[in-house]
């Protein structure tokens, strides 16, 4: 093997099994004290109520839009009242989850790795060591615990004002009847596609934030090598989502269907 | 007649270390390297209680290495590490928490938290770590803010300070736990020489006044030597920095590097007495 590919091959299996070892490490932490509950409480806050505007306005439009393109293709079959049926499922199931994980990989996976990673450059990291205080308690546990909490929150939040502006399009434009909106939507949807909705984004909230955590703790270069991270984190985070995604939604078809 | 009584018994290792000149840090044979460069080469020496090492030589010539070391923030290659009784190198992170407790470190560009107030970082030990109620923490906090002389910026942050306010706040947070080691690495480094002789006071006031050992990695000869040949005598309430007697300038150790290995040891006389062409070109 040449000796260029060689050593790519050999970094990702080094940034593979450093990531393992941060997971693992945070679970073992997240299950032992001390736990910093005041972090907790703030990252509920950064992450939750921060991310609340911009995962509003995605679930809205991408409702919207939505139900407007379903309209016409559901039009051809004289199918138009089914516009709720579909538009429930698709939110709940794989567009809110999806979308919002990826509204919250931009926003707050870039924000962490781009804190985590200033930290790690101007020695705060190694000042938090040496005052006794393990980084991975202290900035990785109350993250994690606050994305686990929050995305699925943000998921559901999305869902709903994803459905509003579907609503929004059926009545407005489509003309199809509030009620019958509505029926559709309750009909359409069943407990497992409620299940998938809500236990996706806990596999996702995990992925986010724990990658843009490794990434920002593995910050090399200075201000510039901040700048790095802070777009792998986004760049890597989003294809993790994405494929995680697929991966969860296979298993719980298995397992829920 | 010969002396027939039988020699005293050898002090044993606990009475070593309670002793008036126990080692606080040892280092034996200790060993680095990242792949291929080699940043320490079998480098042995000792810090004694009270005592201040100071330690010298060019970038990259290891001695903020030696630092980290003795944090546990890095573990060596070949060696033996002992700080204040206990042997660090084979520790576990959560092992060395318990050793960090009795050291502060002042890193080179002071290492705040620049979310925090200044009084938060001073306190950031006390309030997180321990169970110290929060009006104790907060008198503590104010009295090493008056000690480094900043008690009137305790509710500013920290980019609202000062290159040499933040040093002095760093120092302030390394030694508000009451450590009986302080390292500092490079804290003079990048201040105009009003400023650093502030901060080198403070250096001197911890050693003298507090008894703390400590360790001070700089290539400022100046403030290396200032450091080594200066005193802190309180009178009636006032703290004076003045010129230290001969044996006073002895019990500071100065240690040259070169490429990771120790080129010199001695006090501050025998460093000037030196004639080695590149402690020469070091020191002129």
């Amino acid at each position: 093997m040449p000796g260029h590919i060689e050593d790519r091959v050999k970094a990702a299996v080094l940034e593979v099994q450093e990531y393992v070892r941060l997971c693992v490490t945070t679970a073992r932490a997240a299950t032992s004290r001390p736990f910093y509950r005041y972090d907790f409480v703030e990252q509920l806050d950064s992450i939750g109520v921060g991310s609340l505007t911009v995962v509003v306005l995605t679930g809205l439009f991408t409702g919207a839009v939505l139900a407007l393109q379903s309209g016409i293709s559901l039009d051809q079959f004289g199918a138009r009242e089914e516009v709720g049926r579909l538009v429930g499922a698709s939110m709940v199931k794989e567009l809110g989850p999806v979308l919002t994980a990826l509204m919250v990989t931009g926003r707050v996976g870039s924000g962490i790795a781009a804190e985590l990673g200033s930290m790690l450059v101007t020695e705060q990291v190694a000042a938090l060591r040496a005052l006794g205080t393990d980084p991975v308690r202290k900035l990785v546990v109350p993250r994690v615990l606050a994305g686990l909490l929050m995305v699925p929150a943000l998921t559901a939040i999305s869902n709903g004002v994803g459905m509003i502006g579907a609503w929004f399009i059926a009545v407005a434009q489509l003309r199809v009847a509030s009620s019958v909106y509505w029926n559709s939507v309750w009909y359409g949807l069943y407990m497992e596609d409620v299940w998938m909705g809500l236990l996706k984004p806990f596999f996702l909230a995990f992925v986010i934030v724990t990658i843009a955590c490794h990434v920002g703790l593995r910050t090399s270069g200075g201000t510039q090598g901040v700048g790095r991270a802070t777009t792998r984190a986004v760049v890597a985070g989003s294809v993790a989502v994405l494929a995680v995604d697929f991966f969860v939604t296979k298993l719980m078809i298995f397992v829920l269907y | 007649m010969s002396d027939t009584s039988p020699d005293p018994p050898a002090p044993t290792a606990e009475e070593v270390l309670e002793g008036e000149k126990a080692p606080v840090v040892v280092f034996d044979g200790v060993s680095l390297a990242f792949d291929d460069r080699v940043i320490l080469k079998s480098v042995s020496f000792a810090l004694l209680l009270g005592h201040t090492k100071i330690i010298l030589g060019a970038s990259g010539a290891g001695k903020s290495t030696i630092l980290r070391l003795i944090l546990g923030l890095l573990k060596p290659d070949a060696g033996v590490i002992w700080v204040n009784g206990e042997r660090v190198d084979g520790m576990s992170e959560r092992e060395l928490m318990r050793v960090r407790a009795d050291i502060g470190m002042v890193f080179q560009e002071g290492a705040l938290f620049d979310s925090l107030t200044v009084r938060e970082n001073v306190g950031f030990k006390l309030f997180e770590e321990t169970k110290m109620p929060l009006a104790e923490v907060n008198r503590r906090v104010e009295e090493v803010l008056g000690f480094v002389g900043l008690l009137e910026h305790i509710d500013k942050m920290p980019s609202a300070l000062s290159g040499g306010q933040r040093r002095r706040v760093a120092i302030a947070r390394a030694m508000t736990a009451k450590p009986r080691l302080l390292l500092y690495d490079e804290p003079t480094t990048g201040l105009d020489p009003i400023t650093s002789t502030s901060i080198d006071a403070e250096i001197i006031k911890l050693r003298d006044l507090e008894r703390v050992s400590s360790i001070v990695v700089t290539h400022q000869l100046r403030d290396a030597f200032y450091v080594a040949t200066h005193e802190a005598v309180a009178d009636n309430g006032a703290v004076r920095i003045e010129q230290a007697d001969r044996s006073k300038c002895e019990e500071a150790e100065f240690l040259m590097l070169r490429d990771g290995e120790i080129v010199f040891e001695g006090n501050a006389s025998q460093l000037r007495a030196e004639r080695d062409p590149y402690l020469l070109t070091f020191l002129s």
